[in-house]
C-alpha cells in the first residue's frame, strides 16, 4: 500500500507539474524553448529557498523528473561545492551535480544521430 | 501537393492545438505523470540493487535520457508528443529530445556546424540560464554564509 501511494504521488505531482506546462504552452505565447528555461531556473529558485527537497521527499520521481527537479539538483549541487569549497564552489556545483543527465543526454543524442537517419517530417504533412 | 486555400485552412485547423485545454491538459497531466512514475520505479529498483540515493537518482535520469533519445531515434517522441504537449517536453525527456532531435535533423549539415552545433539550439539556452542562475545562488549563499558565522 505504501508503495502504491508513494506511485501515485509519483504520478500526481509530475503529472501537475506538466499540466500547468501545457497551461503556459496554451495561454500564454511561451515557447516549448522559455517552458524549459523556466522550469530550469525556477527549480533553481525553489531549490535554493528550500522548499524543493522537501517536495522530493514526498513525491520521489515526481518532483526530481520534471526539469524543476534538474534546476534543483543545481542549486544542491552549488551549495554542496560551496561548503566545501567556499566562493569556487559557485562556479563548480551546477556541473558537478548534473553531469551525469548532460553528459548522457550528449553522449546518446550523437549516438543516436549517427545511427538514426532524419525522420521524414516533411512528407508528413 | 496541391490544394485550395480553404482545405488548407481546414488543414491547419485540424492540425493546430488551439485552446482546447479539455483535451490538451488532461492528456499532458496523464503523459507526464507516467514518465515520472517510471522515474520513482527506476529509483526503487537502483535503490534496491545497493546504490546510494544521489547515484541511484543520477542513473535514473541516464536511463529515461537514454529511452528518450532512442524513441526520438525511432520517431516514435515526436508522435507522442503530438498528443501530450508538455507531458513530453517538461520531464527531463524532453530536454534530452531537445538535444537529440536537431542533432539528427541537422547532420546533413555537417557533423560540426550541423549536428555538433545544433544539439545545443534548445538544450544550450537551458544550460546557460541554469547554470548562471545557480552560479548567482552560490555567491549568495556563499556571501550569507559569511555573516552566518
Amino acid at each position: 500500500m505504501d508503495m502504491f501511494l508513494e506511485y501515485l504521488w509519483a504520478f500526481l505531482i509530475g503529472g501537475a507539474f506538466c499540466a500547468v506546462g501545457q497551461l503556459l504552452i496554451d495561454l500564454t505565447k511561451l515557447t516549448p524553448a522559455r517552458i524549459l528555461v523556466s522550469y530550469v531556473v525556477a527549480g533553481v529558485i525553489l531549490g535554493a529557498v528550500g522548499v524543493y527537497e522537501p517536495l522530493i521527499e514526498f513525491a520521489g520521481g515526481g518532483a526530481t523528473v520534471p526539469l524543476t527537479g534538474f534546476g534543483s539538483l543545481l542549486a544542491k549541487g552549488v551549495r554542496e561545492a560551496v561548503d566545501e569549497h567556499g566562493l569556487i564552489g559557485a562556479f563548480m556545483g551546477g556541473f558537478t551535480s548534473s553531469a551525469a543527465g548532460i553528459s548522457a543526454a550528449i553522449f546518446f543524442g550523437l549516438l543516436a544521430a549517427l545511427c538514426f537517419k532524419s525522420g521524414s517530417k516533411i512528407n508528413e504533412t | 501537393m496541391n490544394i485550395s486555400n480553404e482545405e488548407y485552412g481546414e488543414l491547419a485547423k485540424k492540425r493546430s492545438h488551439g485552446s482546447k485545454l479539455y483535451k490538451t491538459v488532461p492528456m499532458a497531466f496523464l503523459v507526464g505523470g507516467l514518465i515520472c512514475t517510471l522515474g520513482e520505479v527506476l529509483l526503487n529498483v537502483y535503490g534496491m540493487i545497493g546504490l546510494n540515493k544521489d547515484d541511484a537518482g543520477a542513473l535514473a535520469s541516464m536511463t529515461l535520457v537514454f529511452l528518450s533519445i532512442l524513441f526520438t531515434g525511432l520517431e516514435w517522441y515526436d508522435r507522442i508528443a503530438q498528443h501530450a504537449g508538455a507531458g513530453t517536453l517538461v520531464p527531463i525527456t524532453g530536454f534530452a529530445n531537445a538535444v537529440a532531435s536537431p542533432a539528427l535533423d541537422f547532420k546533413s549539415e555537417g557533423y560540426v556546424l550541423g549536428l555538433g552545433a545544433k544539439m545545443f539550439v534548445i538544450a544550450g539556452p537551458v544550460i546557460v540560464y541554469g547554470i548562471s542562475a545557480s552560479v548567482v545562488y552560490g555567491i549568495i549563499y556563499y556571501i550569507v554564509g559569511l555573516f552566518m558565522k
